[in-house]
């Protein structure tokens, strides 16, 4: 067992060894919050800000009574594009069109905080730090970039509650004469309607409601987890006491 | 009179062997009463195969092979697996119980593998039943192969792609061969199709098939065990190997506990961290396929990782290395092999090292992936030691045994990252290890000191 576990410990160190390399992305640490409060809210910022382009094709409208909602206040306040409780959070623009107005057709977010994840950080990270990142671009034909996601189709739409920012950026030398460009820090030029805090908050809060929407069930999934892996350890002392009765007279 | 139970049980025996096949396999099957920790992944790859085929079968009541696009955009095949996640009473349990169960399966398989390197479990008599495990294994990674394009993510596409265009490498068929296995010029709702015809039916019956071919040539030979002693050498007055207990209710019992214990990680991985940070389920793959989009960065999961970089280690420079290393077989046959030998790797010699100058090298690196599995079946006959375990082995197996599995890891962790100049040398290092472990095994085996093997199995 000494031999195993010298070469456990070698194989499991080796890794360590070829470092890892790539584009480094800083992200923010998104506050996700799984409170009814926090995700109400950002079903509203969502319905109100994103669903307009975005389609949330996979998620019911009445699913969001998991989130605390009535079916009548999900009919009455969140429902612009459909008839029934029961239907999808379809989005009424056309995908050929979408891809003239914007230069790309904007993705179904249903599942996007899980496809957002990466060595990085998180989706909800991503998305959180994403968000906030917009700053006036004269360059860009909707007058706006990101510095997370370069050169990005969509413009600002949360513009009116963050207001507008412009980003300093300078210029650095890697050394063998390459000049490139190194984000320092962005400047507020026009205040929005919100404070830097709660525009942050409020984008949290909708960062939750995206989290929550790749996978309605995941709450639901450790509650259930607890008592398996609970009931599963009953299981084992059970079978570990049975395996040594049956053993005692194995010599 | 007989009880009634009784003489139900004798109206099917007299017809059906039930007694006899639940005594010659289990209640009278003796199994060494030695086996360690090792010993429970057996077991446990059949437990995940019955997981496997159960969620399977519910999963193909919801799931449907279609990549045309439904009214929202996205493909229906991709949407159906949303569908099963939300919309299903109990889908998402399922569904993450197989993508788990894959990924579970193969670290329970690469397991009961090494248990086998370790004691020598494919040593005479039981060649077959490790060729026959070989065999599962590569039907193993066609199963799973096939499985991940189901999703239709970026990476199912994306990672079929990569791999089925590797057989247009292939020199004068190659072209047309990538075309038929695709049905298309490209990984289209054809391929999806065959794929999921293969991976609900083909291939699991053929793994069904060899798993009891594997059980019938384990259980005509009997298990080895962590001494490799063979316990039919001794036997009482009945004819029980003295070291020997019946399988069940000893192992079944053990083997409940091995279950509940596996359980228990099984589900704090589905049930806490369904995606396994990214290598159960890329992240990747939560974006439905586009073929107009390829990604930046194509991984295959992490149970190819190490053929992978096998497959990338070869690149043309690499060639020479290869070249090298068959003439060096070749020559070591002509001063050691029988004639057979002679024979076997001067043909070999002939078509390779020639071959090596006119073929791309993208075709030797595909041919290198596949040797890399196909050579675990020769280890019967290269393994040349007097002893089958570790435990009795010397110095030399237990420290080629150690860089193996330490370039085999680094194979994996390298395969799972873009290549850079760096990590490619890495790699071909370790693809020479790899290589080199199989290859000089006949070698260090026999020049080995060996300890002595006790008469009976060692057991506390």
């Amino acid at each position: 067992m000494k031999f195993l576990r010298a070469v456990a410990l070698v194989a499991l160190a080796s890794p360590l060894v070829a470092n890892a390399a790539g584009a480094e992305l800083h992200l923010d640490k998104a506050p996700v919050s799984f409170e009814n409060k926090s995700l109400q809210n950002g079903a509203k910022l969502f319905v109100n800000y994103c669903l307009n382009c975005h389609g949330a094709s996979f998620l019911r409208y009445n699913r969001l009574k998991d989130i605390g909602l009535t079916e009548d206040q999900i009919r009455d306040n969140l429902m612009f594009t459909a008839d029934k409780v029961g239907e999808q959070m379809k989005v009424a623009i056309r995908a050929d069109e979408a891809k003239a107005w914007f230069g790309a057709t904007p993705p179904d977010l249903t599942v996007i905080a899980r496809a957002r994840a990466s060595e990085f950080g998180s989706g909800a990270d991503w998305l959180y730090t994403y968000l906030r990142s917009f700053y006036r671009d004269e360059k860009r034909p909707t007058g706006w970039n990101n510095t997370v996601f370069a050169n990005v189709g969509m413009p600002h739409v949360l513009w009116e509650l963050q207001g507008e920012q412009v980003a300093r950026f300078a210029e650095k030398d890697d050394g063998s004469g390459n000049k490139t460009k190194h984000f320092e820090g962005f400047e507020v030029v026009k205040a929005g309607k919100m404070e830097k805090a709660e525009y942050d908050q409020n984008v949290a809060d909708l960062v939750s409601f995206i989290v929550w929407m790749g996978e309605p069930a995941q709450q639901t999934r450790k509650q259930i987890g607890v008592v398996v892996i609970a009931v599963l350890s009953l299981l084992a002392l059970v079978a570990f006491a049975l395996k040594k009765a049956y053993w005692k007279d194995v010599h | 009179m007989t009880s009634k139970p009784q003489a139900l049980l004798n109206w099917i025996d007299e017809r059906f062997p039930l007694t006899s096949t639940y005594k010659a396999h289990l209640a009278e099957y003796y199994a060494p009463k030695n086996f360690n920790f090792w010993y429970f992944f057996g077991s446990l790859a059949l437990l995940v195969l019955v997981i496997q085929i159960v969620t399977g079968i519910f999963l193909v009541m919801h799931y449907k092979p279609d990549a045309s696009l439904n009214a929202a955009g996205v493909p229906v095949a991709f949407a159906s697996v949303e569908y099963i996640m939300r919309d299903v009473p109990g889908g998402w349990i399922i569904r993450y119980m197989h993508s788990t169960g894959a990924s579970a399966f193969f670290v329970v398989v690469y397991l009961h593998m090494f248990r086998g390197l370790l004691y020598g479990s494919y040593r005479k008599p039981r060649e077959l039943v490790w060729v026959f495990g070989t065999l599962i294994f590569l039907c193993l990674m066609a199963e799973a192969f096939m499985g991940y394009l189901l999703p239709w993510g970026q990476m199912s596409f994306w990672g079929a792609q990569v791999i089925v265009n590797l057989f247009a490498a292939i020199p004068v068929i190659g072209p047309d061969l990538s075309v038929f296995i695709r049905g298309d010029y490209v990984v289209s709702d054809a391929t999806l199709n065959r794929f999921f015809a293969f991976h609900v039916i083909a291939v699991p019956l053929v793994l069904l098939g060899l798993v009891v071919a594997h059980l019938v040539a384990l259980h005509e030979v009997g298990s080895n065990n962590p001494d490799g002693v063979e316990i039919k050498k001794k036997k009482d007055a009945k004819g029980v190997p003295l070291d020997g207990i019946p399988f069940h209710p000893y192992y079944t019992v053990k083997d409940i506990f091995g279950v509940a214990v596996f359980l228990i990680v099984f589900s704090a991985i589905l049930f806490f961290a369904p995606e396994g940070g990214g290598y159960f389920l890329e992240f990747n793959n939560f974006i439905p396929a586009d073929p107009l989009k390829t990604p930046p960065h194509i991984a295959p999961v992490w149970y190819f990782t190490p053929f992978y970089s096998i497959l990338r280690a070869v690149t043309s420079d690499f060639l020479i290395i290869m070249q090298a290393g068959v003439a060096a077989i070749w020559v070591w046959s002509l001063m050691r092999a029988p004639f057979i030998g002679k024979a076997i790797a001067t043909a070999a010699a002939v078509v390779l090292i020639p071959g090596m100058f006119f073929i791309d090298a993208k075709f030797w690196g595909v041919v290198m992936m596949g040797a890399g599995v196909v050579v675990l079946g020769f280890l019967p006959w290269l393994d040349q030691s007097p002893v089958l375990s570790i435990r009795y082995k010397g110095a030399l197996t237990k420290t080629a045994i150690a860089i193996f599995v330490v370039a085999f890891v680094i194979l994996g962790y390298l395969g799972v990252l873009p290549p850079t100049p760096m990590r490619n040398l890495t790699a071909q290092i370790c693809t020479v290890i790899y290589f080199a472990f199989f290859a000089l095994m006949p070698i260090y085996t026999k020049l080995d000191k060996t300890k002595p093997v006790p008469e009976r199995v060692t057991w506390k």
